[in-house]
């Protein structure tokens, strides 16, 4: 049993640390995401060619780090510090998962391309109807020939304004929301009969409502097995929920040592908010919150890799981080008074991204429900 | 960053489990089981089988009897304790005072009385808490004056009244926190004493609490005289003792091995109890919510306690660090003591205590969860209630 990061692990998180303090300040950011395209192309040719960290998690023959889950929280993590909107999240840990676990035939060149910068992957799996259950599809596959058509619509796809590929859930058989049935598909953004609608996010990302309307897909658009994606599907969402997670870390830090700071300078009744009680025991609340957050985040990080656990782990540490980012969130708003409230100051925007994150992939009950499954099987 | 055990950790895990199974004593296991009140002897047999194997005090130094054992072979052996549900090893010469020793004392007080704690041989309280020193225990009033003995010996003459005594009926030492200079700060005028129970003047009353039990007593000390040399530390500098031993007792406290014990069997209750819609318990939407809610928590506790031990969390000292396990820890024990009263439903209520052991009324798991839970109240309040380990965190480790 090991709690510590490896000389390459800490270098990694240094050399991403060290780049966005340089390049992703408050105001650098506050100023790219008034404008467009609404995130920075910029700076993802340098996380691909200064920084190489596109390739953290992927084999070192495929030009990768040689990483795996780790690599994608620390990076996450720091992410999380600097408010980070760059599409790491749907491109690295998503898009490279289905194709690292999939084996899908272009996956080497695909990876490749991540690593490179060049692909940019949004995941297309929400729909209107189906709240979060992965499997509630209306969107359809329907074989033609060697291939497929694609016909519906995807919800709120983050990241999609950006990307070159969407990783799309459609059912290929079964009812509306059967696990048998599901198959995953890899579709170009500019395919003839995709549309998007996008528009920013609360948080300063951008994204979409993707319709597909006889969109016509080759065979090899295939990603996984046909009709019996869910498995796939489960542990790419179980790996981007522990991904957020490490991403809430580095937001949750920021809310708790902003809040301090505060209490530390600002003075009502001629004294620093830090010297009353009710409000030190309510940044001590948050310290613990922040702390029980890292640990389940580093014991789900690790347990990505044990596949009886895996799914258990994720949900756990999901509803873990969603109640930490809705109390430490709500309580760094309170201590900062008016203050907290406005658009000038960091920490607001620190609360937005905790908030999103509390429903990122489901909300808090969710993963509750879902960890309540499969720790204490059916419900009544 | 991994949490795999190696092949020698499961070995251990192997060896220490056998040795148990193999050593544990059938009546104390049968006593236990009947819950029924345990003797002195009950308390100390299992103590003695760990002290002979040489495992009872695994955090000592090895020099003093320690195992060597690594974080992860203590956090092991922790399991495996609960695992079999054995008798929690008394904390008090263990692992409050002995560290305290070790530390602090003198080559001759730590062989007079390192030995005792660690063979069982002496059974030791603690003499903190006073009617008006609770969680400002620097309050203390005992007052220790150095007075010459007519066998020309120096001598201190105590005077005072300590509460909350666990244990004190079996006790044959205490190490009491007393007042040596009335005129200095509340925290420098401090010394710690190590008295002998059977010196004249040493009163031990029961207090009597919500359960029924007589786990805590008051103690009167009566112009009790106690020799010099039995101070630990500098004369008005056992402040600096206590805090140190404060730490200890925090990290003892967060119990996750036993909580986690506690909500496997808690589990097994909940399946064999009817919901109000006639299927097991577990499936009722809001029982098995708290449920799970309570499991993530105390893996939460588990793993901040493992970092914790690894020397990781934040690259700040152990010492303050503690303070979350504590207040988790017994936030979590509270929960498990709420819910099994809670699974129990009308079984809750029957009060046994008084009818012996034999009478059986309801199911087993349900006997004396109603005592459990109001004797639980007191883990949130003792070694430093949860509000002061917050007023600790904040000034330690936020700096605030």
């Amino acid at each position: 049993m090991d709690f510590n990061f490896t000389d390459e692990q800490t270098m990694l998180r240094d050399t991403v640390a060290s780049y966005l303090s340089d390049n992703y300040d408050i105001d650098k950011r506050r100023a790219a995401l008034g404008k467009e395209p609404g995130w920075r192309p910029d700076v993802w040719k340098a996380f691909a060619e200064e920084l190489g960290i596109l390739g953290a998690p992927f084999p070192e023959e495929l030009g990768g780090l040689g990483g795996g889950a780790v690599e994608n929280m620390i990076v996450m993590e720091e992410f999380g510090k600097a408010l980070v909107v760059e599409p790491y999240l749907g491109t690295v840990v998503i898009g490279g998962g289905f194709l690292k676990h999939s084996g899908h035939a272009r996956a080497e060149e695909l990876i490749g391309q991540i690593i490179g910068g060049d692909a940019i992957f949004a995941f297309a799996w929400a729909e209107p109807q189906g709240r979060y259950n992965l499997a509630d599809l209306k969107t359809t596959a329907a074989k033609q020939g060697e291939g497929f058509v694609l016909n519906g619509r995807k919800a709120v796809v983050i990241g999609a304004p950006y990307a070159t590929h969407l990783i799309v859930t459609a059912r290929t058989g079964g009812g509306q929301r059967e696990h048998e049935g599901v198959s995953v598909f890899l579709v170009e953004k500019n395919a003839a009969g995709v549309t998007t609608q996008d528009y920013p996010t609360v948080d300063g990302f951008r994204a979409s409502e993707v319709t597909f309307e006889n969109v016509q897909l080759g065979a090899d658009a295939l990603i996984g097995p046909f009709d019996q994606a869910m498995p796939l599907i489960e542990r790419v969402v179980d790996e981007a929920v522990v991904a957020t997670c490490g991403e809430a870390v580095g937001v949750l830090r920021k809310l708790h040592e902003g809040t301090l700071e505060y209490a530390r300078t600002r003075k009502q009744f001629g004294v620093p908010l830090s010297s009353f009680q009710v409000l030190q025991h309510r940044m001590v609340d948050m310290f613990i919150n922040l702390e029980q957050s890292i640990s389940m985040t580093y014991m789900a990080t690790v347990k990505l890799g044990w596949d009886g656990e895996r799914s258990k782990a994720a949900a756990a540490a999901k509803v873990q981080i969603g109640k930490a980012c809705k109390f430490v969130g709500e309580s760094a708003i309170q201590i900062h008074g008016g203050m907290g409230m406005t658009e000038e100051m960091a920490i607001g925007h620190y609360f937005k991204r905790a908030s999103m994150i509390e429903t990122a992939f489901g909300s808090t009950d969710h993963f509750l429900a879902r960890y309540e499954f499969l720790s204490l099987g059916e419900a009544a | 960053m991994n949490l795999d055990f190696t092949p020698e950790e499961n070995a251990f895990r192997e060896e220490v489990r056998a040795f148990i199974q193999e050593s544990y004593p059938a009546e104390l296991r049968a006593k236990q089981k009947a819950k029924q009140e345990l003797s002195k002897e009950d308390y100390l047999s299992w103590h003695r089988i760990l002290a002979r194997k040489g495992w009872v005090a695994p955090s000592w130094p090895e020099a003093y009897g320690g195992t060597g054992w690594t974080p992860t072979q203590k956090y092991i052996w922790s399991e495996e304790l609960a695992r079999a549900d054995a008798l929690p090893l008394l904390p008090f010469g263990l692992s409050m005072l002995a560290p305290v020793i070790y530390t602090f004392g003198t080559e001759e007080q730590k062989q007079r009385f390192l030995p005792g704690i660690f063979n069982g041989d002496v059974w030791w309280c603690q003499g903190y808490s006073e009617p008006g020193a609770g969680s400002d225990l620097a309050s203390l009033k005992t007052r220790a004056e150095r007075i010459t003995g007519d066998d020309g010996k120096e001598y201190y003459l105590v005077n005072g009244q300590k509460t909350w005594t666990t244990l004190g009926q079996f006790a044959d030492w205490g190490f009491f926190l007393v007042r040596t200079d009335p005129n200095a700060k509340p925290q420098a005028g401090i010394s710690f004493l190590l008295i002998d129970m059977k010196s004249p003047g040493v009163t031990v009353r029961p207090i009597i609490t919500l359960e029924g039990g007589h786990e805590v007593n008051d103690v009167f000390l009566d112009n009790v005289k106690v020799p010099v040399e039995n101070r630990i530390f500098h004369e008005n500098q056992g402040w600096t003792c206590a805090k140190a031993l404060l730490a200890h007792e925090r990290t003892g406290i967060a119990g996750v091995a036993r909580s986690k014990r506690g909500l496997e069997k808690l589990r097994n209750v909940a399946r064999t109890e009817m919901s109000d819609a006639g299927g097991p318990l577990i499936g009722d939407a809001f029982f098995r919510r708290k449920l799970a809610e309570l499991e993530i928590d105390l893996q939460a506790l588990e793993f901040t306690e493992l970092r914790t031990l690894a020397g990781e969390s934040s690259g700040r000292g152990p010492g303050s660090e503690s303070s979350i396990l504590k207040i988790k820890g017994t936030e979590i024990q509270q929960r498990l003591q709420e819910l099994a009263l809670e699974a129990a439903g009308h079984y809750g209520a029957p009060f046994l205590r008084d009818l012996g052991h034999n009478v059986q009324i309801g199911p087993d798991y349900a006997r004396g969860v109603a005592g459990d839970y109001f004797n639980g109240r007191k883990t949130s309040i003792y070694g430093g209630s949860n509000e002061i380990q917050r007023n600790i965190i904040a000034k330690m480790v936020l700096g605030l």
